[in-house]
């Protein structure tokens, strides 16, 4: 053993933070240590070697733990993956939805009737204008002749029609825009109904925006979904952290005793937090893969039947590493609340 | 080693615990305190290891003055101060080893330094062969000696004991009491709480008695005055 001796360690938290403190007023100063009576300290390289080594003894003995309780573990790891595969994997289904409404939002299209006395050539004149101006793509002519033949066609009303006098459909030039959004949508409509000529406009899009609508709601709940569930992950795992102060309480008080910093005693709990977390959401996402794989047949058949091109894609890769990580954030913040909040009550007594 | 100026220290419920006691105890002395239950023996232990604050005085240990010492100052000054307790406070779910080498871990010792250090302080309490068994698998005197190897291992200028021979019978006592001995002679302030009258008398230490709450004595076991 060779004492390193006192008082001179540079980086010797003891002696710095201790030097303030002088002797009372009136005390004469004596010898600060007998020889023979070496307080041991410590340098400041050691010191930080066994910071990492303890933080290293902290995740290890975290692991331990976890391991040497498995069911109980098990248990609150599955709550915690479940809690967090419920929002993860309705966000996927959603991201899939939104994707597969892409594909749909080409057939929006707006059709404006004109005046009945609008010539053919002022039609085709119109037409062409509008066309590759303000979120327009492409424009269709559709005269009053084809449209009648189309209605004949299509209604079945065609001897009706016959006995008419005149062709009592309006010329009709399709308008594709090269966006769904709602505003846009409606500005256009409004910037077409004002041009001469025009008569009315229809917006073929209703459904689309009602599909959006409901997308955005969808949106919105998986957002209040995952902040309920996170904040339930969080609860969860400051009482798990509670029960597991409870039961080393009489380790923590000798810790206290012989000179362990709050750090020291907060360490082992928050690592064990962020295992747990940790290990919630790595099994949230093996959860969200199975039950995608599970999905995935139903799912792809009903898309075919659209004659939709898109297939059910999985979770991003990013997520995979992501969603852990965020579980283990949850968790530490649950560990780091309930050491916060019972740690203070375990002071060494006798 | 530890000052007490004028201290005095009222709990919340308005109980007196101490009341203006003052005395120094010097590096390499060993002190006995003694005093009815209530008298103030645990409040003054909790005074020096600053798990209560005086409510007049002041403490001072290793010359500093506790009245100025933060929160965050308790680990480093607990860290000077080995502290044996009548229940041992040792750790069943580790070896004796472990136990051991809580202090030096928490302190942030090199590992190979642990090593040493611990099979020191084992060999000096005598157990150097039980290092890796489990302290529960100890005796009463074997487990005091962990505790005590414990409280030594980082070799602290003050030594602090708390009925450390409460439950032992008189030969073990006096092992114990050897311990204290040879501690005291390298330069420990040692002070030892207890009502074991006969120990006491066994011994011609320093004495420190209290009752309700204030220093009635100071001096040696027959009565003469000392130190102060």
């Amino acid at each position: 053993m060779a004492p390193n001796n006192t008082n001179k360690g540079k980086g010797n938290k003891g002696a710095r933070n201790a030097t303030p403190i002088k002797a009372g007023r009136n005390k004469a100063e004596r010898p600060r240590r007998v020889a023979g009576a070496h307080s041991a300290q410590t340098s400041l390289r050691d010191r930080f070697i066994s910071w990492r080594q303890h933080h290293r003894d902290s995740l290890g003995d975290a692991l331990q733990r976890l391991n040497a309780a498995r069911a109980s573990s098990a248990m609150t790891i599955l709550v915690i993956a479940i809690a967090l595969a419920l929002p993860a994997g309705l966000a996927v289904l959603l991201d899939n939805a939104r994707a597969i409404t892409r594909g749909w939002d080409g057939n929006a299209h707006l059709s404006v009737f004109l005046d009945m006395d609008t010539s053919e050539a002022r039609q085709r004149e119109l037409a062409s204008e509008w066309q590759g101006t303000g979120h327009i793509t492409r424009t269709e002519v559709v005269t009053r002749e084809q449209a009648l033949a189309e209605f004949k066609a299509l209604s079945g009303f065609g001897d009706v029609l016959e006995a008419l006098p005149d062709n009592p459909l309006p010329p009709l030039i399709v308008v594709f825009p090269d966006s769904t959004d709602p505003v846009t949508l409606r500005a256009l409509e409004n910037r077409l109904g004002e041009a001469d000529d025009v008569d009315l406009v229809q917006l073929d899009v209703e459904w689309v925006r009602r599909l959006h609508a409901l997308i955005e709601l969808g949106e919105r709940l998986i957002s209040a979904l995952t902040l309920a569930l996170a904040a339930a992950v969080v609860l969860v795992m400051v009482n798990t952290i509670r029960l597991a102060i409870e039961s080393r309480r009489e380790e923590i008080v000798v810790v206290k005793i012989v000179g362990g910093t709050d750090g020291f005693v907060r360490r082992p709990f928050l690592y064990t937090g962020f295992c747990f977390g940790f290990a919630g959401g790595l099994t949230a996402v093996i959860l969200v893969q199975v039950a995608l794989w599970w999905l995935g047949g139903p799912i792809n058949e009903l898309l075919m039947l659209y004659s939709s091109e898109q297939s059910l894609t999985s979770m991003a890769a990013s997520s995979l590493i992501i969603l852990p990580l965020f579980s283990g954030a949850l968790g530490l913040l649950g560990a780091w609340l309930a050491v916060g909040r019972h740690l203070g009550d375990i002071e060494p007594n006798f | 080693m530890i000052q007490f100026d004028r201290v005095s220290k009222r709990y919340p419920n308005g109980k007196d615990a101490l009341s203006k006691v003052s005395f120094t105890l010097p590096a390499g002395q060993l002190t006995f305190l003694t005093g009815h239950s209530g008298a103030g023996k645990s409040t003054l232990l909790k005074l020096i290891m600053m798990i209560e604050r005086p409510t007049q005085g002041q403490v001072l240990i290793d010359n500093q003055n506790l009245n100025g010492f933060g929160n965050r100052h308790i680990p480093l000054l607990r860290r000077k101060i080995g502290m044996v307790h009548q229940n041992h406070q040792l750790l069943f779910d580790r070896s004796v080893f472990d136990n051991v080498a809580l202090p030096l871990v928490i302190a942030g010792y090199a590992r190979a330094d642990i090593g040493k250090r611990v099979r020191a302080a084992l060999d000096k309490v005598g157990l150097l062969d039980k290092e890796n068994l489990n302290p529960i698998m100890l005796s009463g005197g074997e487990q005091q000696r962990v505790g005590i190897a414990r409280a030594v291992v980082n070799k602290p200028p003050l030594l602090l004991a708390d009925e450390p021979t409460g439950n032992l019978d008189p030969a073990l006592s006096e092992e114990i009491m050897d311990l204290f001995k040879d501690f005291a002679r390298v330069g420990v302030a040692v002070l030892i709480a207890t009502h074991d009258l006969s120990l006491i008398a066994r011994y011609n230490h320093r004495l420190l008695t209290l009752r309700e709450g204030r220093l009635i004595h100071d001096g040696d076991e027959s009565g003469d005055a000392h130190g102060a």
